[in-house]
């Protein structure tokens, strides 16, 4: 039964933890969301249909540079951190099963965290806990802290005094960082970096870094620096 | 176009997105070229928004108290310290220098 069911009273605990660790995020988003520009609406909106972490910050990145004029680049900046999102839906799909209103929730629900907590799990039933306790933790509490982080964003005036444009830099490190375990991440991280800087001052706020993520594509395509799949033969090197 | 043009729209793509797992069958994407692709956009894009933020000004590069910043914030996810805390003392070490005004 549900209720003694080890391995789903263990999945839901891990959707608990991941999901108040991860919540308190929404506070630094909402703060520079608002220190982009964006009104307490708009953050809280935001928050609620887009509902991915790192496009929410990549969109508030690329106004704050370039204001409205980088609209189009902040859609395509935000997009293309979502692209992941479809990878991980493959893995969330199966686990929640048919029926597609629960199917859309689902969808709008499937993030970095709901994924690795649902395929963490052994069997079926604990994973469908897994995936729908984080996700619910997570969308109350990410858009509860958004909600208290812009309002505090909205009370602190200049975000430069406070130091909330050093802050948007390192919440970007944070999503980075645990991506970074092998080396193939790494040099597409400091080629990404390096080809943003470069062109900076040559074209317009946001499209510098659009252009990063054709290193990725290039380095993808080649798997260059990479581990060969465990499909192909294993060459003599 | 507006903000919230830029909001809805980009919300609306992020959705449809998620739907594309829920209906293009797994074997389709589930493949080692798309699948490693699309990790390394995330990485590109995240490292490019670090740097941005951290060194740009508009259209222009400037070494200013951000970048301290962000090497502590470095060293402390190096050293795990969790996520909010460390974004706090990035701000703090910001705030901190440009109080004195010998860093902008």
């Amino acid at each position: 039964m549900p209720a003694s069911d080890p391995a789903v009273a263990s999945a839901v605990r891990s959707g608990v933890a991941v999901g108040v660790a991860v919540s308190l995020y929404g506070v630094s988003f909402g703060a520079l969301a608002v220190a982009a520009g964006l009104d307490i609406w708009q953050t809280c909106v935001l928050s609620l249909l887009m509902f991915t972490g790192g496009s929410q910050f990549a969109l508030i990145g690329v106004l704050a540079a370039g204001g409205a004029a980088a609209g189009p680049a902040a859609i395509i900046s935000s997009t293309l951190l979502g692209t992941r999102n479809a990878l991980y839906a493959l893995r969330t799909a199966p686990i929640v099963g048919p029926g597609w209103p629960k199917r859309l929730l689902a969808a709008h629900w499937t993030i970095d965290e709901t994924a690795a907590v649902s395929t963490a799990q052994a069997t079926p039933r604990a994973q469908r806990a897994g995936f729908w306790v984080t996700g619910a933790v997570i969308y109350v509490g990410w858009n509860v802290t958004t909600l208290i982080g812009a309002l505090l964003g909205d009370l602190m005036g200049d975000p430069r005094i406070w130091g909330l444009d050093a802050a948007a830099a390192a919440a970007f490190l944070g999503l980075l960082w645990p991506r970074l375990r092998t080396l193939q991440p790494i040099v597409v991280a400091i080629g990404g970096a390096v080809v943003a800087v470069v062109l900076t001052p040559f074209i317009p706020p946001g499209i510098p870094v659009l252009a990063a993520a054709v290193v990725a594509v290039v380095v993808g395509v080649t798997n260059w620096l990479g581990r060969r799949a465990s499909s192909e033969e294993a060459g003599p090197s | 176009m507006t903000t919230w043009n830029v909001i809805l729209i980009a919300s609306v793509l992020a959705l449809g997105l998620k739907l594309v797992g829920f209906v293009v069958p797994a074997r389709v994407l589930d493949r080692p070229t798309p699948a490693r692709t699309a990790n390394l956009i995330t990485v590109a894009l995240l490292a490019a928004l670090v740097a941005v933020q951290t060194v740009g000004a508009g259209q222009g590069v400037v070494v200013d108290a951000r970048v301290p910043a962000v090497l502590v914030a470095a060293g402390l996810f190096a050293l795990r310290v969790p996520f909010v805390i460390v974004v706090i003392a990035a701000a703090a070490v910001a705030a901190l220098l440009r109080l004195p005004g010998w860093m902008s």
